[in-house]
């Protein structure tokens, strides 16, 4: 099996607090890998140093082998590797489709000359844009939307929309913060299954930050579990349930409570 | 209703309108039916709309707030009026005139470099100041310099700005930045501002689009600023103050944000306020910040904010649309 994506070490300081230290992990090409923790262990501060974000203090990452440490994100994002945020993140203001084009345009070849002047060229890429994002939308219900403003979908549909975006810069690995955040339990097996359906069609590689612990042993492949920025344990769901360390962390030792 | 296209949709329109525009435009001072003072107004209306929609690229569309837009539009005015007046000033006009106002324009893009490479670090108040202190550059720097008359500016300038030419810029900015907006780079802007860090995530390189917004809109108000020296044969560094920058500013929140036809009715409507209001003297400054204020209290995004007129949007942009309400058509049918 193949890595995809390998950290080396990973480290990122703020002022004297140690978000993540010395963090090594790797994911597999094709699986879905949970990334669990308590609140504030430095699983969002992960994400946001793999997609550079922010730079890492110390420490390696390497994207289908190379280094990507020091990029700026949208310079990561078109090598392939796209997100969604904890706190839905859409283009409000603009339309369902504008959305999915903007991730989309990324890969297009277009200088502001073609733009300014709307050359042949620049025409093409506009039409090859529309049209692929629409057949996306279609292929997400999301069609009928396409001209209504992101902000004033439904949670549930910006939550999928953010996912339909990610997908648009035709990513190999997928960052998902949090998908199921505000969502109650039938509503989140509804995404699990979503999410397994997007991963086999798409053929993508995923690294999933959940609390529905429910969804996170049902999709994952393998977990690896942070607290206080340092990897605490790691394996296949059921081994990840039975260790003591990740018991402790969740739960605290025993005794601790009168 | 088959068969039948909206003229919006004709091709060949717009093409067509153009060169009428520029006919009538040519032809009407010679007829005696436009007297000076309304061939004025119209001159005027054509450079107010060229800087209200290049300052609503940056300040709409990229939701930044730059106060330094009359700065660019004195460096157009300063390096057209020397190329007329200094350097060739027996050279035909026809010749001339083109040539002026295109350098007007590239040495005010120029000058918006290095503010666009400044817009990457900072934005918002930060940006504004950074503007402010860009447009206080320039008139100072302006004052300093004898060659072009220090602070009592340059007189003589020949009167080259005719209805015809402000027409054909007025078209040429608003076409670039229309194409622009409908395009990778305008889509990249527009996600600047609605969420920065979304934007770089979802692969825009914020730092192009930026630099893109800021050279665009500089050169067309470097292009306006060559139109308004060749219209008032005078220039000098106050015509260029903070208050030209809020006149601009007062036309593009007031016409409506991130929108071509707010632009054009923002120039509009203030230019012919002004020249209504002339007989109130001094009073017609509280009148428009007035309506500002009252503006800002019912429509915060001005009169057509976010918003443009069908005929002025591209026409795939607008197939999409009518493929779309096909679609909806059809599903009415099914469910009746």
């Amino acid at each position: 099996m193949s890595v995809l994506l390998e950290t080396r070490s990973l480290t990122r300081q703020f002022g004297g607090l140690r978000a993540i230290g010395d963090l090594s992990l790797s994911v597999n090409t094709g699986e879905i890998l949970g990334v669990i923790g308590p609140n504030g262990a430095g699983k969002t501060t992960f994400f946001n140093l793999l997609t550079g974000i922010y730079p890492p203090s110390s420490g390696e990452i390497l994207f289908n082998g190379r280094s990507i440490a020091g990029l700026r994100p949208s310079e990561i994002a078109r090598q392939g590797m796209a997100r969604t945020f904890q706190n839905i993140r859409l283009f409000r203001q603009l339309s369902v489709l504008e959305n999915v084009r903007i991730a989309y345009d990324a890969g297009l070849a277009c200088s502001p000359l073609d733009a300014l002047i709307h050359t042949p060229r620049a025409l093409s890429r506009e039409r090859e844009s529309i049209e692929a994002s629409m057949e996306l939308l279609e292929m997400f219900q999301l069609g009928s939307h396409a001209e209504d403003r992101a902000g004033d979908l439904s949670y549930g549909a910006q939550r999928r929309l953010e996912i339909v975006r990610a997908l648009a810069l035709k990513p190999s690995l997928l960052l998902l913060d949090e998908p199921a955040a505000g969502m109650n339990p039938s509503e989140a097996m509804q995404l699990t299954e979503f999410l397994r359906w997007v991963h086999g069609k798409f053929s993508l590689t995923i690294v999933l930050i959940e609390h529905h612990m429910q969804m996170v042993m049902a999709l994952s492949d393998r977990i690896e579990v942070i607290e206080f920025g340092v990897r605490i344990a790691g394996g296949k769901p059921e081994e990840v349930k039975a260790n003591p360390r990740v018991i402790e962390a969740y739960l605290g030792t025993e005794g601790e409570l009168p | 209703m088959i068969g039948m296209t909206p003229w919006t949709k004709n091709r060949y329109l717009p093409p067509v309108l153009l060169v009428v525009g520029l006919i009538v435009t040519a032809i009407l001072p010679s007829t005696g039916l436009v007297n000076d003072y309304l061939q004025f107004v119209i001159v005027s209306i054509a450079i107010n709309a060229i800087l209200c929609v290049s300052l609503n690229l940056v300040n709409g569309w990229m939701g930044e707030f730059s106060v330094g837009h009359a700065g660019f539009m004195a460096l157009g005015a300063y390096a057209s009026a020397i190329l007329t007046v200094k350097l060739f000033p027996s050279a035909p006009a026809a010749l001339i005139f083109p040539a002026a106002v295109l350098i007007g324009g590239t040495v005010a893009g120029l000058a918006g470099i290095p503010v666009g490479i400044l817009s990457f670090k900072t934005r918002g108040d930060y940006l504004a100041i950074i503007t402010l202190a860009f447009l206080m550059i320039v008139k100072s720097g302006l004052e300093n310099i004898p060659y072009t008359g220090g602070p009592r500016g340059m007189l003589g300038i020949p009167h080259l700005t005719t209805v015809a030419w402000a027409y054909f810029w007025c078209v040429v900015a608003f076409w670039a930045i229309r194409n622009l907006v409908y395009s990778k780079y305008g889509r990249g802007i527009a996600a600047i501002r609605e969420d920065e860090i979304a934007a770089e995530a979802m692969g825009v390189n914020t730092r192009a689009a930026k630099l893109v917004a800021f050279v665009t809109s500089s050169f067309f108000a470097g292009v306006a600023g060559a139109l308004f020296a060749h219209q008032l044969q005078f220039i000098n560094p106050s015509s260029f103050d903070i208050l030209k920058s809020t006149e601009i500013l007062v036309m593009v929140y007031l016409g409506g944000v991130a929108s071509l036809g707010g632009s054009l009715l923002g120039a509009g409507v203030v230019t012919i306020l002004t020249q209504c209001l002339q007989p109130l003297g001094t009073w017609r400054m509280v009148v428009l910040p007035a309506l500002l204020v009252l503006l800002m209290l019912f429509r915060p995004a001005g009169i057509m904010g976010y918003r443009d007129w069908n005929w002025l949007k591209p026409r795939l942009s607008l197939k999409l649309r009518s493929k779309n309400e096909d679609k909806a058509e059809r599903g009415k049918e099914i469910v009746s």
